[in-house]
């Protein structure tokens, strides 16, 4: 099963770096460095409950939980079973 | 003691002419905003004082005197003689909050330019129609957003420049595309400014409505009468102030008084280009020792969310003043404001077509929780009876806000849709579309929406435009967007579709089409929800009946169905 780092990290950088955009890494901010929005963190989240059959409270997707690929993944794992 | 003074006096002794002769300016002579927010402030020997402190993405900071401002607006107008930009062409700015965004307005009305900010994570079907429909001669963007403009290149003929900002010669420039970097360029110290007068354009803002493409709101040079005064009077600006407006340019409240208003005052503006945090900003306002601070119910809201507890991390004392606008300011935020801040929001009402304030609360006034506030002084607002248009002599009724026209910052039009902008006025009034009551102390209530539009974090969302480009999706036959409530961002978009045969429902084709608009229009033009459903409720003659699904997402009565096609 591939690392969900490398997920998450492969899905931000094809839905949310525009082209020429430098890449990103597990820590680049993504909320507060402006690469993904309050409104597209919804799609983020979409993104992770399809993906891991998990559904994510709304309490728990704050902009800091989703602000790095490493912060992504540790509230995934606190979701999946 | 407030710039206003006493606002029941300044009703009695209102005129326009006051902004007039604080701005020295005449009737009849030169008026340049780009001028007025530069080389006027330096003339009043304050070029060194700085004008802009920027911070952006990993704590880069940069500091603009105004005459630094000045330079370089004067050399970005250079550069755009250079290319032959003319005076009433248009040139877009599509970028980040980067310094350039706000210099760059002035040296673009410096020449006699109109400025056509965008708001930068547009989408290209979001951008093509509006350069489209501008005939835009030129643009400044990013390398990041370059693709966008390239995507859509061969069916915009008109636009023949494309400016990169930060172009690094890592990849050939392609077609129309011109490298300019403001650090590298020969700094122009005298400029011809462009001779513009009251009535010439100066900024094209794109707004949405219910029905139709979005339209071009073309403002003139004397607007600038309206914003000087308000910025002065609402928001209250002193000289030795630190002033943060969280608008970005790419909406009318960045420019007007997030450019236009705190620098044609003389007035230090700090700006943070990041995305939003709590921490980051918290940490900014500490940081720059912010003392007037214009934000949006939106935020604050996200603030309120984080607790009380992170507001005591940061030093915010230097904190003087408080404004908010976009969408109605709760009562719990302006309550929440005062117990963490120590001082209220203060709410204030306005439109891309107004250009400037129209009503709000002002220092020194009693503020009631929730309310709009007053009217300007010089503004005339009250509220009309949806049908007559006459205005409602009793306080508490519901009716239309509108304005008698006449005032500086008015829109002169639509762009090229002059039927659109006469429809805006009816009995003598301009119509806001948003609905409000009066009451007796003369206090305005908001309401909602007169019409279908979406007011989502204070920006509005056509439900047209985003129907438009659902139906462009494979699996889409049919779509109605409406509003749907949320308590951060007070609506958000919400989609019913209908598929074609062969596609599946599911939360994988949701995300699909939800990842569809946002990179076709804009994140918040994205729905947040998405739900299918076998058909959509229609009029007999086949007309999709968007109040029905409207009413249900606000738990509101349906109302007439007696049209509603197999009702």
């Amino acid at each position: 099963m591939e690392d969900p780092k490398d997920v998450v990290l492969k899905y931000v950088s094809a839905e949310y770096l525009e082209e020429g955009s430098d890449p990103i890494t597990y820590d680049t901010p993504l909320i507060s460095g402006g690469i993904v929005d309050s409104f597209s963190m919804v799609s983020l989240k979409r993104f992770l409950e399809n993906k891991y059959k998990i559904s994510i409270p709304d309490g728990d997707a704050t902009p800091e939980a989703f602000d790095s690929v490493n912060k992504i993944v540790t509230l995934v794992k606190r979701f999946v079973k | 003691m407030s710039n206003i003074g006493s606002y029941e006096e300044r009703l009695k002794n209102f005129s326009w002419s006051i902004s007039e002769k604080e701005l020295d300016y005449k009737p009849g002579r030169v008026i340049n905003i780009g001028w007025y927010c530069s080389d006027r402030i330096c003339q009043q020997g304050k070029g060194e004082k700085p004008a802009l402190l920027w911070e952006g993405l990993g704590g880069t900071e940069k500091k603009f005197t105004y005459n630094d401002v000045r330079r370089a607006s004067n050399t970005i107008g250079a550069f755009l003689r250079g290319l032959g930009i003319k005076n009433e062409e248009r040139v877009c700015l599509f970028m980040d909050r980067v310094p350039e965004l706000y210099i760059g307005l002035l040296g673009i009305l410096k020449t006699g330019a109109i400025a056509q900010p965008l708001f930068s994570a547009f989408g290209d079907e979001s951008l093509f129609v509006r350069l489209d429909n501008a005939k835009t001669s030129a643009i400044f963007t990013q390398k990041k957003h370059a693709s966008k403009v390239r995507k859509i290149l061969d069916k915009l003929p008109s636009l023949k420049h494309i400016i990169i900002l930060d172009y690094d010669g890592k990849i050939p420039l392609k077609e129309r595309e011109v490298a300019f970097s403001l650090e590298k360029a020969v700094p122009v110290d005298s400029f011809d400014v462009f001779p513009t007068t009251a009535e010439s354009p100066s900024l094209l803002h794109y707004t949405s409505g219910t029905t139709g493409q979005p339209k071009g709101v073309k403002h003139v040079h004397y607007s600038l009468i309206s914003q000087y005064l308000t910025t002065k009077w609402v928001l209250d600006l002193q000289d030795e102030d630190i002033y943060w407006c969280t608008a970005d340019p790419g909406w009318v409240t960045g420019t007007s008084y997030g450019i236009i208003g705190p620098w044609s005052m003389g007035v230090t503006q700090a700006v943070l280009d990041s995305g939003f945090s709590t921490e980051a900003w918290y940490r900014f306002i500490e940081k720059y020792k912010v003392t007037m601070w214009y934000s949006a119910p939106t935020a604050i809201r996200s603030l309120m969310k984080a607790g009380d507890e992170i507001v005591k991390k940061y030093n915010h004392s230097s904190l003087r003043y408080l404004a908010s606008v976009g969408e109605p300011l709760n009562p719990e935020a302006v309550i929440w404001s005062e117990k963490v801040f120590g001082k209220p929001f203060h709410d204030s009402f306005w439109q891309t077509e107004t250009g400037s304030i129209m009503i709000s609360n002002y220092p020194g006034m009693k503020i009631k929780p929730g309310s709009m506030g007053k009217p300007f002084p010089g503004i005339t607002a009250t509220v009309v009876d949806p049908k007559t248009y006459e205005p409602y002599g009793e306080p508490g009724k519901i009716g239309l806000i509108a304005i008698k026209p006449g005032w500086p910052s008015m829109m002169r039009t639509y762009w090229n849709n002059e039927d659109a902008y006469k429809n805006k006025f009816k009995n003598g009034w301009y119509l806001t579309g948003d609905r409000a009551s009066i009451d007796k102390e003369g206090y305005f209530w908001f309401v909602g929406r007169d019409d279908d539009v979406i007011n989502t974090a204070g920006h509005l969302v056509s439900p047209f435009e985003v129907e438009s480009a659902l139906l462009e999706h494979p699996a889409v036959a049919e779509s109605a967007v409406v509003s749907k409530p949320d308590p951060l961002n007070m609506e958000v978009v919400k989609a019913f579709v209908t598929l074609k045969p062969g596609f599946a429902a599911g939360s994988d084709l949701e995300l699909e089409i939800m990842n569809f608009i946002r990179k076709k229009l804009s994140p918040l033009a994205m729905p947040q929800e998405i739900e299918y459903i076998d058909s959509l409720p229609k009029t007999r003659s086949g007309k999709i009946m968007r109040r029905i699904l409207k009413a249900k997402e606000w738990g509101e009565e349906i109302g007439d169905t007696s049209t509603l096609e197999n009702d």
